[in-house]
């Protein structure tokens, strides 16, 4: 037998009409909000409060602040840093432009049937494979340094030119791909319905297909989006004075490495606010894929 | 005689290796219903999806008015605007409006108005009882009334044939009626429809005449009534009396 609730007094024993349902049990809810909260932040100050007087308790701490946490270096060096990580941002934003638009340029050549674009579509697969095998790093020395010493007419000369077209090249490569498996995940049945509807093969992409394929790949292209703007810091080995080329010059001058800091906090400044958005997208497009599932 | 208004002359199809349609022929007259019956593989979606030329076929001829589908004459969309077909999944656009649904084909590819699309669309969606939803997104609706969009969708160019593979095959069995009311509806106004369908006390109400397909095949072709009360072929009649026992018929 299942634990049924008894029927109260003078229930008919099928009782349906005459039954109610138990109260909710009564509970303390300003108790049951408040302890856990006061819980967790006397376990936070016993654990961090701890950590932190090791940590400026031994030996080495007064060392260890002298050349990381320097707040005099740290002030010193914050305006030339934040110049350059102006720069960086600048940098990040064009290239996420450009990546987004050359990179659906790749997807979508790659993933249209007609025969008529094979050759195109070998010339995307060959690209792929080549700007994804190969480092970010090393592309960015060979465009950063090597096209400038070709001093090619015509050309922009500039090392943060080239050194941001290696990336956007490279990157390209990662989100064409992420961009074509969300093209694949679009139902067969959308290409049969737009077919029949007298659709061309591009109409169907613009129309039927791409506007759902990104709505997919969102939540992929934001960590993308967080990844790139760590990664512009690779320009600086080219000599681009971004945040990261400006704090080594300061750490270069004084032998104090306070202005990496600097540089790293900047870039956390940035990056935990981008990352928060693209854990909030992954977890909208679930919910969304959940209520559509059911 | 006059001209069918399609003519399939000997159409074989294969995927691959698969022999799918074993040199099928079939008329349907203007304003004709027919109803094409069988077990599932054999063949009835693809001699729907080859009549549009969603597929190629490999050999014979499929006529439209007596104009072979596969003349210049219809260019991309010349056969898509006259030919209308409706799945089983649907298959609308999840991210447009129901009237974008059925506003798309119209001025995109046909380049009608924008002004002259949307009329057109509020006035099939008065007709088939859904004017409240014309701002509604298809995840939005019930099976029944995706169905009927879709149903829609393919009437917006004012086609004269209307291909239906098993439209009601993925709906809950009380929203099935209003699908077929429409279908009913458009019969009466004479369109000529070829339809897939497994609810044959259906086939029987609507169609002037009933295909069985095996195999690729069309092993008979009979006025319903008479074909389900005395089928001529032993194979037809192993499949309704299959049909019967599932409670079908
Ligand atoms: N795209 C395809 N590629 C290869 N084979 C296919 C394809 N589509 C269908 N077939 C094969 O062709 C045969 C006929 O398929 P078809 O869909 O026309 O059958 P059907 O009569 O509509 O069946 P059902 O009642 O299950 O819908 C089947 O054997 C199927 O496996
Ligand atoms: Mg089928």
């Amino acid at each position: 037998m299942s634990a049924m609730p008894a029927a109260p007094e003078g229930t008919p024993p099928d009782g349906a009409a005459a039954r109610r349902p138990l109260p909710p049990r009564p509970r303390n809810e300003w108790r049951a909000a408040v302890r856990p909260a006061i819980i967790s932040l006397v376990s936070i100050v016993i654990v961090f409060g701890g950590l932190a007087l090791w940590i400026t308790s031994s030996a080495q701490w007064p060392r260890v602040q002298l050349q990381f946490f320097n707040l005099d270096a740290m002030i010193a060096a914050f305006p030339r840093v934040l110049q350059g990580f102006w720069v960086s941002m600048r940098i990040w934003l064009t290239a996420l432009l450009c990546i987004g638009l050359w990179a659906l340029v790749l997807a979508v050549v790659r993933s249209l049937r007609s025969p008529w674009f094979t050759p195109f579509r070998l010339m995307v697969v060959v690209y792929i494979d080549i700007f994804r095998g190969i480092p970010v790093l090393l592309l960015v020395l060979l465009f950063g340094f090597g096209i400038p010493a070709l001093n090619l007419p015509g050309l922009p000369n500039s090392g943060l030119f080239w050194g941001s077209v290696a990336m956007v090249l490279s990157y390209s490569a990662y989100v064409a791909e992420i961009y074509r498996s969300g093209i694949d995940a679009v139902h067969e049945g959308q290409w049969a319905a737009a077919k029949s509807l007298g659709l061309s093969e591009w109409q169907t992409m613009i129309y039927a297909v791409l506007p759902q394929a990104l709505r997919n790949v969102l939540p992929a292209l934001m960590n993308i989006v967080v990844a790139l703007q760590k990664d512009v810091a690779l320009l600086s080995v080219i000599g681009v004075r971004d945040a990261v080329r400006e704090a080594q010059i300061y750490t270069a001058q004084t032998f104090n490495y306070s202005s990496l800091v600097v540089a790293a906090g900047l870039f956390l400044l940035a990056t935990i606010p981008m990352a928060r958005l693209a854990d909030y997208v992954t977890r909208k497009d679930r919910e969304r894929r959940l209520q559509r599932a059911g | 005689m006059s001209i069918p208004r399609i003519a399939i002359d000997g159409v074989t199809k294969y995927y691959g290796q698969t022999l799918v349609l074993d040199e099928v022929s079939l008329d349907v007259a203007p304003h004709e219903v027919v109803c094409l019956i069988g077990a599932s593989g054999s063949g009835k979606s693809t001699l729907l999806r080859c009549i549009n030329r969603l597929v190629d076929f490999d050999h014979g001829e499929i006529r439209l008015d007596g104009i072979s589908v596969e003349d210049a004459q219809f260019g991309h969309t010349g056969l898509q605007k006259r030919i209308g077909i409706v799945f089983q999944s649907y298959n609308l656009f999840p991210h447009m409006s129901v009237l974008d649904n059925i506003t798309l084909a119209p001025r995109k590819v046909h380049k009608i108005a924008r002004e002259a699309a949307e009329a057109r669309a509020r006035e099939l969606l008065g007709l088939f009882g859904m004017a409240e939803h014309a701002l509604s997104y298809p995840e939005q609706l019930s099976g029944g009334q995706q169905q009927r969009v879709a149903i829609m969708r393919s009437l917006a160019t004012r086609p004269e044939v209307l291909l239906l593979d098993e439209v009601t095959a993925a709906l809950d069995p009380e929203l099935i009626g209003e699908v077929l009311r429409i279908i009913r509806q458009l019969k009466d106004e004479g369109m000529t429809m070829v339809i897939v369908t497994h609810e044959m006390g259906f086939a029987r109400d609507v169609a002037d005449s009933v295909c069985f397909l095996e195999g690729g095949r069309i092993l008979e072709r009979g006025d319903p009534k008479t074909m389900f009360a005395a089928p001529q072929n032993e194979r037809t009649e192993k499949f309704l009396q299959r049909i019967i026992e599932a409670g079908r018929l």
